[in-house]
């Protein structure tokens, strides 16, 4: 077996506090070497903080960070060598795009010749060659976006950190980047951190994602891990859509697990290795739309739920559809394309068939 | 079509009113410049016909030629040092939250509320005790306190204007605090601070109440030579060297309005 390859980033029980409140608690995290680790989570959770801890501009309360094998928690942010992206760009109003990317190399003393290369390489790793004399207030957002990029990456960082680096831009040019991103990082293979509330680019971008919530890790994992098998309730409602349904009892009869939900509505699931719950304990079954589907006459589902169509949202590729589902609350669907609206109209009631094969089962 | 009407009496209305306030302010300063180019010994107004005597009276007299001199000299000195004194304590107030904060910032603008007639007093009282007399020193001392408020505050605002995280990605970068000083923040303020100096320039050149008190015949500055020679005599050299002086700080105001206005442009260009 090959020798684990030291760790890029580690954080070892790392709390900030800012007077009452605490941005970040005991938190302890690996960040691999090349990896791109998303840090998710709601407003205010301690992202940013995160972030600034591993720069070195927040110093923290408790706890260490090492970086490339060397405790930096006490070195001054000049001296980290990490390459920073900030929301705002924040390019250097007073140089060329040329001057802003050469900066940190003329702060490491390089040579010219050498400091003219690398800018020209690091322009053309982001598709802005040609652009070097110009003002930065000429370009317009995308293109700041890259120069701050390439600003980051010329010095070749131990880890580069990004905080929400395109939340200013608009939905298609945000698509684009988080495509280049994502090349991008194949291509230079730098240690990235990338800070965002949008669970759609964390899924789409990510090698891991770290979901946190008021500064403390609810689930490190893969995206696709962390869609199919959240850790826990705030995990499952906080990375895609999904329907929560009340509190259930579980019974196990053969190789079935048996949901009663509110006294007389019976849900069926394949028993799984996974599931260790007990019989007769509190469950929690979570469910995405895309795992409810309207019943027709001849499907033999047996997960079948009586329900009225409240709502659609036409989407283009597929339709969101709200139903209440009486003592099972309101529920979504979602199915392909958009023939849902003329099947299930509103106000009818229609036949649901809940598919609990993909369900988040938690224990209460 | 009455609409119309009315919205076209309004219009002028109001444009009418912009020129009447534009008249009001400017008509001294017109009255003088018109007296300044009349052929009399009299000051008279509206002039009797077109000279331009007074104005080489004006360069020729050797107090004014002197109170020139010595007014550019003070300025020089006090917009420097102002700005020099002004930028570190904008610099204090704006980066650290320390005990006296509050009062420091009271201090700053306190020459807004004592009167120059107070505080040139009180500099010839001071000069005199510390046997300094009327000399540049203390002249200079009393602008660098009446301009302080004005610098101070242009390099405040250039300073709350300047977005943090430029200075964090400076850092970020390897910049040290002083390279970042150096390469980010003062170049960023810098036309904020020649704004401030100019501002504190035209202040100096023509204060007078404060110099009055604190200057001698040898350190006199013009308004103060200006108001000496209008006590012995009475011909246009007076509106010419007037003219002299409003057509100067004219051109510095435009100056500084250059640059005051290109730091908000920069403003604008990092967001
Ligand atoms: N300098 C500060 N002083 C006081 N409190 C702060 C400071 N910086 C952050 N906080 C608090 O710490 C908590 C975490 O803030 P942080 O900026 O890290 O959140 P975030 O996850 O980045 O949020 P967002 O998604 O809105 O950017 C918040 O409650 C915030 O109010
Ligand atoms: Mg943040």
């Amino acid at each position: 077996m090959k020798a684990q390859a030291l760790p890029a980033v580690e954080l070892t029980r790392v709390s900030k506090n800012f007077d009452a409140v605490q941005a970040v608690r005991e938190l302890s995290l690996t960040i691999q070497k090349g990896e791109l680790l998303t840090l998710l989570g709601p407003s205010g959770c301690g992202k940013t903080t995160l972030l600034n801890m591993i720069a070195g501009f927040d110093v923290p309360s408790g706890g260490s960070i090492v970086i490339d094998g060397r405790d930096v928690t006490a070195v001054p942010p000049y001296r980290r060598e990490t390459g920073m992206v900030f929301q705002s760009y924040a390019l250097f109003p007073h140089m060329n795009v040329f001057e802003n990317v050469a900066f940190g190399l003329r702060m490491r003393k390089m040579a010219k010749l050498g400091i003219e290369r690398a800018v020209g390489r690091a322009l053309e790793m982001v598709k802005l060659e040609g652009f070097a004399s110009r003002r930065v207030g000429q370009l317009s957002g995308g293109q700041q976006q890259r120069v701050a990029l390439a600003r980051a990456i010329v010095i070749g960082p131990k880890v580069l950190l990004l905080d929400e680096p395109l939340s200013a831009l608009d939905k298609n040019l945000r698509r684009a980047m988080q495509l280049e991103l994502r090349e991008l990082h194949e291509r230079t293979g730098l240690t990235t951190v990338f800070v965002t509330h949008d669970q759609e680019e964390a899924l789409g971008l990510s090698d891991r994602i770290v979901v946190m919530s008021r500064g403390e890790i609810q689930q490190v994992a893969a995206p696709l891990e962390l869609y199919r098998s959240p850790a826990n309730g705030f995990v499952a409602s906080f990375i895609g859509e999904i329907n929560r349904l009340p509190p259930a009892r579980c019974r196990i009869e053969g190789d079935e697990a048996v949901f009663e939900i509110a006294g007389h509505v019976v849900l069926r699931a394949r028993r799984r290795e996974k599931l260790t719950i007990a019989e007769g304990q509190e469950t929690h079954l979570f469910v995405r739309p895309e795992h409810l589907t309207i019943a027709t006459s001849k499907s033999s589902a047996q997960n079948k739920v009586s329900c009225r169509v409240t709502t659609h949202l036409y989407q283009g590729a597929y339709t969101l559809t709200r139903v209440d589902a009486g003592p099972l609350g309101n529920l979504q669907l979602r199915a392909l394309g958009g023939e849902a609206i003329a099947a299930a109209p509103i106000g009818s009631q229609i036949e649901i068939d809940i598919d609990l094969d993909e369900a988040v089962i938690l224990a209460g | 079509m009455s609409a119309r009407l009315a919205r076209g009496l309004r219009a002028s209305l109001f444009w009418g009113a912009v020129a009447l306030i534009l008249v009001y302010m400017t008509i001294p300063a017109f009255v003088v410049l018109m007296t300044s180019v009349s052929p009399s010994e009299l000051l008279e107004f509206p002039p009797s016909g077109f000279s331009f005597r007074w104005y080489e009276r004006a360069f020729s007299y050797p107090d004014f030629q002197n109170a020139f001199v010595n007014g550019l000299i003070v300025t020089a000195f006090a917009s420097s040092l102002s700005l020099l004194i002004g930028s570190a304590f904008a610099y204090l107030v704006d980066r650290y939250v320390f005990a006296g904060r509050a009062a420091l910032e009271a201090v700053l603008a306190s020459p807004l509320i004592i009167p120059h007639f107070t505080t040139g007093f009180g500099f010839l009282l001071l000069g005199a005790d510390l046997g300094l007399g009327q000399s540049y020193a203390v002249v200079i001392a009393t602008h660098v306190v009446l301009t302080l408020p004005f610098v101070s505050r242009t390099v405040y605002v250039s300073l709350r204007n300047l977005d943090p995280a430029l200075e964090r990605a400076a850092t970020n970068l390897g910049a040290s605090p002083f390279e970042v000083l150096k390469r980010v923040t003062l170049p960023l303020l810098r036309p904020g601070m020649v704004g401030g100096w100019l501002l504190a320039a035209i202040l100096s050149l023509t204060e007078f109440t404060a110099s009055l008190y604190v200057t001698a015949q040898r350190t006199q500055t013009l308004p103060v030579a200006m108001y000496t020679y209008v006590r012995e005599y009475t011909d246009p050299t007076i509106a010419a060297i007037s003219a002299l002086l409003i057509i100067f700080t004219t051109a510095l105001m435009l100056l500084a309005n250059r640059c005051l206005g290109l730091r908000r442009i920069l403003a604008i260009d990092v967001h």
